[in-house]
């Protein structure tokens, strides 16, 4: 019985996600997109790096969120990126969101055998406005309103169902992405830490970032302690 | 837990269908401020064969304190026989009401004294003198009082929904809404999650059942409403 990348925890008491390590989320609103990952890199039990960056620029307008192997998707963005470039020079033009997505898939489609990397491909251009597309591994291409991906992503899909309503605002669509991924990192071990996002629109990128202690905390959640308080120096 | 039994014909086709039966589940009770709720999915699977679409997860173990059941559907059913026959016992002996937290622990003895050979996910919750209650029973044989508990397979998927909804001083159709809305919720992303919804609520009154069939459940994102 395959129950997709996620198996219920109360069964086998771990979790056999084959996404590892993290929560990515990106969402369209009216107008853009906003992308949005945590920052947990964990090797065993070790955090490696609590503060890291899963979203890659591959060109002006569109942005990946990296998911699965961290070579892998490192290998992909930077094929894509350096292809994307070379494509910008040669239409004397940005290269469209789909285009760009497509070339992720076809990377994935193509070498398959050895690729695990599921990503999102997120960014805005003039001829859709804000778009998002999931390009899990195998080398699928799908466009969707919103997508989640990483071992983080179980626990919000009811959240973002139940949140997501079409022609949001940026502000509210940039609410969304920090309350689900706060939630998926309240209760995946492998998510955590930091929250960066990335939000789209016709005027350009703009890079987010939220420290742990401002992280939204949820249901059982203690309040980050004051960190001042903690002996800690504030810059 | 997969065992497959060679029949005439196709092997494979017919351990697919022969597997244990599951409760791939999804189950929920919630507090409030008279009471609990208590709420469940429908289906029962073999495989990938739903063995039984209109399942009743929600068992009863006394006027006042019921169980909902998710892991080897067996299992929990011989489980569920057992706490109402000791509890049937306690209460003649005792000639008095049990509490709720006595029948908890009851079912935590049976699932933690025999927890190499279970797979069970309880979730058990009553009204008594103190009260509605709420205790999570997970794998393992842990006793847990909480003020929501969710279960099964399909409840991981509707863990950040549940954080952020759930309040602690809902009423009882607050409440009732709550269990609805988190079982609609799974049921939607959970393959073996499924039917439909059935909820139990516990209060001074006694307990009451209401159903409601898959059709009637309303759609959530991405999903057509059911045909008229």
């Amino acid at each position: 019985m395959d129950l997709g990348p996620c198996v219920s925890t109360e069964a086998t008491g771990k979790s056999q996600a084959p996404h590892t390590g993290t929560t990515i989320v990106a969402v369209s609103f009216d107008g853009g997109v906003v992308l949005g990952a945590d920052g947990r890199v964990s090797t065993g039990t070790y955090i490696s790096n609590r503060a890291s960056n899963k979203i890659q620029q591959l060109t002006d307008n569109v942005f990946l969120l990296r998911s699965g192997s961290a070579a892998d998707t490192q290998a992909i963005g930077d094929y894509v990126r350096y292809f994307a470039e070379q494509l910008a020079c040669e239409l004397g033009a940005p290269p469209s969101v789909a285009t760009v997505a497509k070339l992720v898939s076809t990377m994935n489609y193509q070498n398959k055998e050895m690729l695990m990397g599921a990503m999102i491909v997120a960014g805005y251009d003039e001829q859709q406005g804000g778009q998002v597309y999931g390009c899990p591994i195998g080398g699928t291409l799908v466009r969707e309103q919103w997508a989640v991906d990483g071992s983080g992503s179980t626990y919000i899909w009811a959240a973002l169902d139940d949140a997501f309503k079409e022609g949001m605002t940026r502000k509210e669509a940039e609410a969304l992405v920090v309350d689900a991924l706060s939630l998926a990192m309240a209760r995946d071990a492998s998510s955590g830490g930091i929250i960066r996002t990335v939000t789209l629109d016709k005027t350009g990128a703009h890079v987010r970032y939220i420290g742990g202690s401002d992280v939204p905390t949820w249901f059982e959640d203690l309040p980050a302690p004051n960190a001042a308080a903690a002996g800690m120096a504030v810059g | 837990m997969a065992s497959s039994r060679l029949v005439a014909g196709s092997a494979v086709a017919d351990a697919e269908f022969s597997r244990d039966i599951s409760l791939g589940t999804t189950i929920i009770a919630v507090q409030f401020a008279g009471g609990v709720v208590l709420g469940a999915d429908s289906r029962t699977s073999s495989g990938s064969y739903v063995a039984n679409r209109t399942q009743d997860k929600i068992t009863p173990l006394l006027d006042h304190v019921y169980l909902c059941r998710s892991g080897s559907a067996s299992d929990t059913q011989a489980i569920a026989g057992y706490v109402q026959y000791y509890l049937a016992q306690l209460q003649a002996e005792r000639g008095g009401p049990v509490r709720v937290e006595t029948a908890a622990m009851m079912a935590m003895q049976m699932a933690y004294g025999n927890k190499n050979a279970l797979q069970a996910g309880l979730i058990v919750a009553g009204f008594d003198a103190d009260g509605g209650s709420v205790y999570a029973i997970p794998l393992g044989g842990t006793l847990l009082r909480v003020p929501f508990a969710i279960g099964g397979s399909g409840s991981a998927y509707i863990t950040g929904w549940c954080d952020k909804n759930w309040r602690g001083d809902m009423s009882r159709d607050e409440a009732l809404d709550f269990v609805r809305n988190a079982l609609r919720h799974a049921m939607a992303r959970d393959s073996s999650s499924g039917g439909c919804v059935r909820t139990v609520v516990i209060d001074a009154a006694g307990a009451s059942r209401e159903f409601i069939p898959g059709p009637k459940l309303q759609p959530t994102y991405d999903e057509l409403p059911a045909p008229a």
